[in-house]
């Protein structure tokens, strides 16, 4: 599942923007800024689960991560692994955040489907109640959740991102989708009690 | 709706239960917003934003990112304003609707003549020299003027009188920074970059400065006025000097013949400073 670093395509393209970076800050940044800004997004957006909110805080990652890159010696930067250390970055703007805690839901009137629907209206539906539904987990649980299904980062990526061991966020992400699982397959509750 | 089956057929691999979910999970990213991009890029001063204010000269272009205000153009349209910015800053600039509040507020304080509004400006590649010219040109307060070698002077560069026009020539941030308050040493209006002297002769006016006085004293080679009840001499849009009653005032064509007479130098305006100690 976990593909080894030095194979993964991703990687190496993040060491080649590293190298460019320590060189060049001013000149790479905006590459930076284009190739992590949708998953930077999306990773706030699914633990703050609020779009404005999640727009400020990968735009405030971003922010931080250029005016640390300015302090850091080129060899340093020559050896950032880009993604983890974002991922870093974006996570501890998120758990700095008020509403990263528990997050209420809003009773949506419908249930998160397993088809993605054919209608794009319908789609963004049923992924916003599967979002809300995301947002009922601990926040410990949400982030691992996020990270490792929704942008979709090793386990070794996180341990990197998050200073934890692998098998401590092995547990958090199979204890979140066990509560995902559960909530789903609870037909006798309405979603109000489940989450309450 | 269909609903999640917590339970679909064993797939391969473990976690079997827990496929569909993960599935669902992995369509939950999105693209960031269009704006995300520039937003940061500007926040950290690698683009800029802008947009269009009104002044006494017509529509200006304002542009600013993190760092500050980095330009007041008064480019005839869009294009011509990016293509000049790009060309002195190596930034893209993206249009607006408005500046942000703040600072639009703090624009207007300034350019009503709150010296206090705090306006951040972003003077990146420009020299130390330029930007103490900058500075100073800040201190002059609306509706006064001062000559070019009153600036030379108060920067402690005496003999960079031309070097100081130039700088004020290739100010940035003109306005703002009210470079149209500097004029000849002679006392007539002189030249201005946003537009020529008719755009500096128009703002001083809107500014409450009499440009028709200044060059009629320009023209009699009137330098310095006085009063000759405190023998204190000033340069002539010194707020001192025009609280002077006519009766009263005292006309000198150079600093000497005012120190001759016994006068000494306005504290404030510092009359004294442009001509080298006289």
């Amino acid at each position: 599942m976990d593909a080894p670093a030095a194979a993964d395509p991703t990687t190496a393209a993040d060491a080649a923007l590293a190298a460019r970076l320590a060189t060049d800050l001013d000149g790479s940044f905006e590459e930076l800024v284009s190739g992590q800004a949708d998953r930077l997004f999306s990773i706030a957006l699914r633990v703050l689960g609020d779009r404005g909110d999640a727009e400020e805080a990968a735009q405030d990652a971003l922010v931080r991560a250029y005016r640390a890159l300015g302090g850091y010696e080129a060899g340093r930067i020559r050896e950032l692994r880009l993604r983890p250390w974002l991922t870093t970055i974006v996570v501890n703007v998120c758990r700095n955040r008020t509403r990263v805690r528990r997050v209420r839901t809003t009773d949506l009137g419908f249930e998160p489907g397993a088809e993605p629907a054919a209608d794009p209206v319908a789609r963004r539906d049923v992924r916003d109640a599967w979002a809300s539904l995301l947002a009922t987990l601990p926040p410990a649980q949400r982030i691992a959740i996020v990270l490792r299904h929704v942008d979709g980062l090793s386990y070794a990526e996180m341990a990197e991102a998050l200073g934890k061991p692998e098998g401590t966020l092995k547990a958090q992400v199979h204890r979140g989708l066990a509560t995902l699982r559960d909530a789903l397959s609870d037909e006798g509750h309405d979603r109000k009690e489940m989450t309450a | 709706m269909t609903r999640l089956d917590p339970n679909p057929a064993p797939a391969a691999g473990r976690d079997t239960g827990f496929a569909a979910i993960e599935a669902v999970l992995s369509t939950l990213a999105e693209p960031a917003p269009a704006r995300l991009g520039h937003a940061t890029l500007v926040a950290v001063g690698l683009a800029d934003d802008y947009a269009v204010i009104d002044s006494p000269i017509g529509p200006l272009r304002v542009a600013w990112n993190g760092k500050g205000v980095s330009s007041v153009d008064g480019a005839p349209d869009d294009r011509a304003f990016e293509q000049c910015f790009f060309a002195r800053t190596g930034r893209r600039a993206m249009r607006v609707p408005s500046l942000p509040p703040r600072l639009a507020r703090a624009v207007e304080r300034r350019l009503a003549g709150d010296r206090r509004a705090r306006i951040d400006l972003d003077l990146r590649g420009t020299t130390e020299f330029e930007q103490a010219v900058w500075l100073k040109a800040l201190e002059i307060p609306r509706g006064e003027v001062r000559p070019y070698g009153w600036i030379a002077a108060e920067i402690g560069r005496p003999k960079a009188v031309r070097a100081v026009g130039t700088a004020l020539g290739h100010n940035p941030i003109p306005l703002i920074v009210p470079c149209h308050r500097v004029v000849r040493t002679d006392g007539y209006i002189g030249q201005y970059s946003l537009g020529g002297p008719a755009n500096k002769r128009a703002i001083l006016a809107a500014e409450g400065a009499d440009p028709d006085g200044l060059e009629g004293l320009a023209k009699a080679g009137i330098r310095y006025v006085g009063s000759d009840t405190t023998r204190i001499f000033c340069l002539p849009t010194c707020h001192d000097a025009r609280r002077v009653t006519d009766r009263h005032l005292q006309r000198f064509h150079s600093a000497g013949e005012a120190y001759g007479a016994g006068y000494r130098p306005c504290r404030h305006c510092r009359p004294a400073a442009e001509s080298g100690a006289a």
